[in-house]
């Protein structure tokens, strides 16, 4: 096929040596070092008592987090769309906050919020619960994490829905719940799914604004990616690289799980593929 | 009496396809609540924070020589890895959206690899490349090149944090636009690089501006991949946030919320220009929609331009 436009070759080999160079090579070096240990070795690194602690932390707060964002995120791009109210366009931009707001900005501040002298923590203590420097914690900086993926994801896509539809359903006698759930919630369901599964994706490996607030309490409140940290500083470097693959196969496993979701969306919405 | 029936079975209508006042109420109240605890609520705590031993306090912090050099790198890293990324993202739209070729899909899931990669594995592969253990280290020692423990290491980690930021709100938008402009500047005798100067550039200039701003502010925010390969030399080898974290790890709350202060403002500004970007954009987007349709494709393009 004769190409009219040129630069094809110049652009897609400088891409792909870029990309090779920043990111493929890096990569490859953290999977080859890994074939150097043998695989008891390997098992042992990635199913110590104290590595599957972590996991259970890591997943089980990330699942959390993602699910109340699923919930708050819905209900936060509904009201952004579906109602008129002072300060809207404000509420709207602030959304994207946990995007713009460095990491550790983040941890810092929240750990300042939710400590027990915070203006939030105050007032919790009194009955004997502590949001900072324990497993809350953790939940409640990966919710601040992942609120943007689900309101953005599930926004465009309540704006395109059709009010004819609505309209026809409440023609036809059904009440404003059942509309929502048996015409509304289906047609945004897809973009949902995506938003949980880029808030959860975001939530495993996120680093600097938990670290503050969790605690870091071995066995209790240490999450994964710390501990490559803490393997790193003991000069472990084979235990962190045995770690560090598993997290990357699953952020891969989980990048391709938000790709199909994504087509899916746009073949719902009907848009080519 | 059926005029007051028609009536009755209209506003039944409306009632049907809008929520009733009250739910209306509570959802907006609750959702505001949420925003207000967890966005408001912690920005306005750096502030508060950042200034409660007064303002002079805050200005000392600020001047302290290790805060200056932790600015000082903060923007020379984003000076370095944003433009990087600028001539990627051009070049990897340009490729991807322009022409249709074997892997393109796996191509485009690679270009956003990075995003799904956690910061402290980011962090980690290049000390695995360059470290003193790693591939080339023994090679780098006996030169005398630091690249890990150093800034050439956070600037390399920051590259690989921010890396998708621009070309991913490129290959939409030029998708979207198709080739027919381009086609029409080189038929007409335009070289390549006119073409892309006069006729996309145009075209992809708020998408441009926006993938700009996003990839900056990650930049200079960056925490965990640049936080194992600085090694935290003060002077030296700390950025805005590595510096926030050591002074909030010495007890120097104030100072540490001072020096977060700087990058919250940052990401205010940051907020703000996306906001004027979408403004802009959805604007031009309009003026296309109220254009009479006798040739939609050329006008849009046409129009995006202003």
């Amino acid at each position: 096929m004769k190409r009219v436009l040129p630069g094809f070759n110049i652009t897609l080999g400088f891409t792909l040596i870029y990309l090779s160079l920043i990111v493929l090579i890096p990569l490859s070096a953290l999977v080859l070092k890994t074939f150097t240990l043998t695989w008891d070795q390997f098992v042992l690194a990635t199913t110590s008592p104290r590595v599957l602690a972590s996991y259970r932390l890591t997943f089980g707060a990330s699942l959390l987090a993602a699910t109340v964002n699923v919930v708050f995120g819905l209900l936060v791009a509904w009201v952004l769309v579906r109602y008129e109210f002072f300060g809207k366009k404000f509420i709207d931009a602030l959304v994207d906050l946990p995007f713009a707001l460095p990491t550790a900005v983040a941890g810092i501040s929240l750990t300042a919020l939710l400590a027990n002298n915070g203006w939030i923590g105050k007032l919790f203590e009194p009955f004997g619960i502590q949001l900072a420097f324990n497993p809350t914690g953790v939940v409640i900086a990966l919710i601040f994490i992942g609120l943007p993926f689900v309101v953005r994801t599930v926004q465009p896509v309540l704006e395109d829905t059709e009010k004819e539809l609505e309209e026809a359903a409440a023609c036809l006698g059904a009440t404003r719940w059942q509309t929502f759930t048996k015409v509304i919630f289906p047609a945004i369901a897809p973009a949902l799914l995506t938003g949980f599964a880029m808030a959860f994706a975001r939530a495993i490996g996120e680093y600097g604004s938990v670290i503050f607030i969790a605690g870091n309490m071995p066995m209790v409140s240490e999450i994964t990616p710390l501990l490559i940290i803490s393997k790193l500083e003991q000069y472990d470097y084979a235990g962190a690289t045995a770690i560090a693959l598993v997290m990357l196969v699953i952020s891969f496993v989980l990048l391709l799980v938000i790709n199909a979701l994504q087509a899916w969306q746009r073949k719902r919405s009907g848009a080519p593929v | 009496m059926s005029d007051s029936a028609s009536h009755q079975l209209q506003s039944k209508a409306f009632s049907q396809i809008h929520e009733p006042r009250w739910v209306k109420i509570s959802l907006i109240s609750v959702a505001l609540a949420f925003m207000f605890l967890f966005l408001i609520l912690p920005l306005a705590t750096v502030f508060t924070e950042a200034l409660r031993k007064g303002f002079d306090a805050y200005w000392a912090a600020l001047q302290e020589p290790d805060a200056w050099s932790a600015i000082r790198l903060t923007l020379l890293t984003a000076a370095i890895a944003v433009p990087l990324n600028l001539v990627f993202g051009i070049s990897a739209a340009w490729a991807i959206a322009k022409y249709e070729f074997r892997g393109k899909a796996f191509l485009t899931t690679l270009v956003d690899l990075p995003f799904s990669v956690s910061p402290v594995v980011a962090g980690l592969i290049y000390v695995l490349m360059f470290g003193a253990q790693g591939w080339f280290g023994p090679w780098l020692q006996a030169q005398d090149i630091k690249i890990i423990f150093a800034v050439p290491g956070i600037i390399l980690a920051t590259v690989f944090v921010t890396f998708p930021f621009i070309a991913r709100e490129l290959i939409p938008l030029m998708q979207a636009q198709g080739n027919d402009e381009e086609q029409a500047a080189v038929v007409l005798g335009a070289t390549g690089w006119q073409t892309f100067w006069y006729v996309t550039l145009p075209n992809i200039k708020w998408g441009l501006i926006y993938g700009v701003i996003l990839c900056n502010a990650r930049a200079m925010g960056e925490f965990g991949a640049v936080s194992v390969v600085s090694g935290h030399i003060r002077g030296q080898t700390n950025t805005m946030p590595l510096h926030v974290e050591i002074l909030y790890n010495e007890y120097q709350s104030a100072a540490a919320f001072a020096v977060a202060s700087l990058l919250a403002l940052l990401a205010l500004v940051t907020l703000a220009l996306k906001s004027v970007v979408e403004w802009r954009h959805a604007r031009a987007l309009n003026a296309v929609a109220d254009l009479p349709p006798e040739n939609p494709h050329w006008s849009f393009h046409n129009d995006l331009t202003h």
